[in-house]
């Protein structure tokens, strides 16, 4: 192990309160830089990342950062930064003074020279003089993540930073951070439910879910070939796109349509189908293409995108994203397609079979 | 919004009932007595400034105006000393019985306040804080401080806990914290806080009378004693009433904006 690198470890950590398990015996080591932790609402990363910065203590484990276990060392003594989803500032103080809050311990002048240019970095720079509560959303997000960033810490947790802010500040905010990330030292770890955000950073990340650690490894690899149902779920917005099927004779058989299986499994065992929206199509492109008559119930348009909700047999379900605005009837009957090649198929249980066609070696 | 015919009229009917006793007695402040008790006019004949004369020369009517002023602020602020921080222990920590402790703590202001009278009257003959400024801020304590708690516990718990965790991580000390950071955040809470705890000081005669006799008398006991041989002095009576108002309304002036905030106790 390189030891040196290791900033970050949560050492078998648990948080059980009033009967509910929060986290269940959770191991990360979170290396210097920028690690991303992803997981639906109630996956546990709020907890997780409270447990981290020491804002509150496991039921059981440790933390360990730099290799000492810090588990019962106050918050107050650590060095560590926060950010929450909501945006927390001190109202009474004005920007200046919230970013510099964090650095009492320095000489004055030290501390003017960081708090600007800090807030030079985050665009406060014209807003210094003014409180919290004359400033945007995106902007009162900006001051709180520029108090975070102030001071040099081992340890810089942001929780959900973007969450509440609206959609253009969000990708401009996005942009920002990732550039400032690069070039900072120490454990950053930085939790979203946004699959998009997860994919912009391109970071190591963590896959939470239910309390449980789901997988850990490259958000991109894991996009391209999601270890489980679980992950896949996680990492696809919108839903990702289940549909049932059975292995028969070589064959994958789905709703009437059915495509070679790619790898040989038992006849008759169930499988389940995973698609994402935007490889569902309503034209033909290729021949392998499968496809599934439909009824449309629902459009829904973006402006960019357009959202079809379509009825398959069954009482399936299917959400087709398609480019651009496009005019449907709800009532009218059409088909959808779906190459197989883009299809994930994961066995009953969850586990990943096979995804782009290419053969998933699994033991067993 | 299309306005009701009679609603200004409704309005100022109202207003003129409610005003009318407080204009009297401002006009009984500026008649002397023979005007008073002569015949009835609307408008005063003489118009005179004696009484209000009287109330600052005769030092039984000002010291006790005096001492009516200072145990009040004594109070309000020894209410708000003991009661910030153990609203912010309310608002803020878990612990046992704090439920039935914050409930319970209203319990003192359920009794009427004769309840305590012997006690108090009796406790403070042998400890000595009979007829002192201190023994009436104590004593008023009693009912302000519960009051104090919930009003305060009320704010404190609509500001996030998450600023309290935030300064905890850039270093803040708790007490660093609760003056620095805190206390400039409820400062509205405080204003009204302190406005209720002087307003019922200030008004509070029972036990302010029953446990002090010459040097902490309150204004509303000399108020009360005023029938002498000769008679009672309406005007010098009239002008002491007007002199009371006074502080109160200069209070209410300062948190007019959040008093019904405070009277739904902060939880709104």
């Amino acid at each position: 192990m390189l030891y040196e690198l290791v900033a970050l470890i949560l050492d078998g950590v648990s948080v059980r309160q009033g009967g509910q398990t929060w986290l269940d015996r959770v191991d990360l080591e979170f290396l210097d830089g920028l690690t991303t932790l992803i997981g639906p609402l109630g996956a546990g990363k709020t907890t997780l990342m409270r447990v981290a910065a020491g804002l509150r203590s496991p039921t059981t484990g440790r933390i360990l950062v730099d290799g000492k276990d810090v588990s019962s060392v106050s918050v107050r003594k650590r060095s560590v930064a926060f950010v929450y989803q909501q945006f927390i500032n001190y109202p009474s103080l004005t920007v200046y003074d919230n970013i510099a809050s964090p650095l009492r311990s320095l000489p004055r002048e030290q501390a003017d020279a960081r708090v600007r240019e800090v807030a030079e970095l985050m665009g406060l720079g014209e807003f210094l003089r003014r409180r919290p509560a004359e400033l945007s959303g995106g902007q009162q997000q900006r001051t709180a993540i520029a108090r975070a960033l102030a001071r040099p810490v081992d340890v810089l947790l942001l929780d959900e930073p973007l969450a509440n802010l609206d959609y253009k500040l969000r990708e401009q905010l996005r942009a920002d951070l990732k550039t400032m990330f690069s070039g900072s030292r120490g454990v950053v770890v930085y939790s979203t439910a946004d699959p998009a955000e997860a994919l912009t950073f391109a970071a190591p990340t963590v896959v939470l879910g239910k309390g449980q650690v789901l997988h850990v490894g490259s958000v991109t690899e894991m996009y391209a070939r999601p270890p489980t149902l679980e992950v896949a779920r996680t990492l696809s917005d919108p839903p990702l796109n289940l549909l049932p099927g059975v292995v028969r004779d070589g064959r994958i058989e789905c709703l009437g349509a059915s495509f070679p299986a790619p790898r040989a499994h038992e006849s008759g065992r169930a499988v389940r189908l995973g698609v994402h929206p935007h490889q569902v199509a309503i034209s033909r492109s290729r021949a392998e293409q499968l496809a599934f008559p439909a009824e449309i119930r629902l459009a829904e348009v973006t402006g960019s995108a357009t959202f079809l909700h379509l009825m398959l047999a069954d009482d399936l379900h299917l959400v087709a994203h398609l480019e651009g605005t496009q005019v449907f009837e709800p009532g009218e009957r059409t088909t959808a397609y779906v190459d197989p090649a883009h299809v994930f198929v994961f066995s009953d249980n969850g586990e990943l079979l096979a995804a782009s066609a290419t053969e998933v070696d699994l033991h067993g | 919004m299309r306005r009701l015919p009679w609603a200004r009229t409704v309005f100022w009917l109202y207003a003129a009932t409610l005003m009318l006793p407080l204009l009297w007695m401002f006009g009984m402040s500026i008649r002397p007595n023979a005007d008073i008790l002569g015949a009835f006019s609307l408008v005063p004949q003489r118009v005179t400034l004696e009484n209000y004369e009287t109330f600052f020369t005769d030092s039984t009517w000002y010291s006790s105006y005096l001492n009516s002023i200072v145990y009040t602020s004594m109070n309000t602020v020894m209410s708000l000393v003991v009661a910030l921080p153990a609203a912010y222990a309310f608002s803020r920590f878990r612990f046992a019985g704090d439920k039935h402790l914050f409930f319970w703590l209203l319990t003192n202001r359920m009794a009427p306040p004769a309840v305590f009278l012997l006690p108090f009257f009796q406790i403070y003959q042998s400890v000595g804080l009979f007829d002192t400024h201190l023994g009436v801020a104590l004593a008023h304590m009693l009912f302000n401080v519960p009051l104090a708690v919930w009003i305060l516990e009320g704010f404190m718990s609509g500001i996030p806990r998450e600023i309290d965790e935030t300064a905890a991580i850039d270093g803040y000390s708790l007490p660093g914290f609760f003056f620095r950071i805190f206390l400039p955040m409820i400062r509205s809470a405080i204003g009204v806080t302190a406005f209720f705890c002087f307003m019922f000081s200030w008004v509070e005669l029972l036990i302010a009378r029953t446990i002090t006799s010459v040097d902490a008398k309150p204004i509303a006991a000399t108020m009360t004693r005023t029938v002498s041989a000769a008679g009672v002095d309406w005007g010098l009576l009239a002008a002491a009433g007007v002199m009371t108002i006074i502080p109160g309304a200069i209070l209410i002036w300062f948190v007019r904006n959040y008093i019904a905030k405070g009277f739904a106790l902060g939880r709104v």
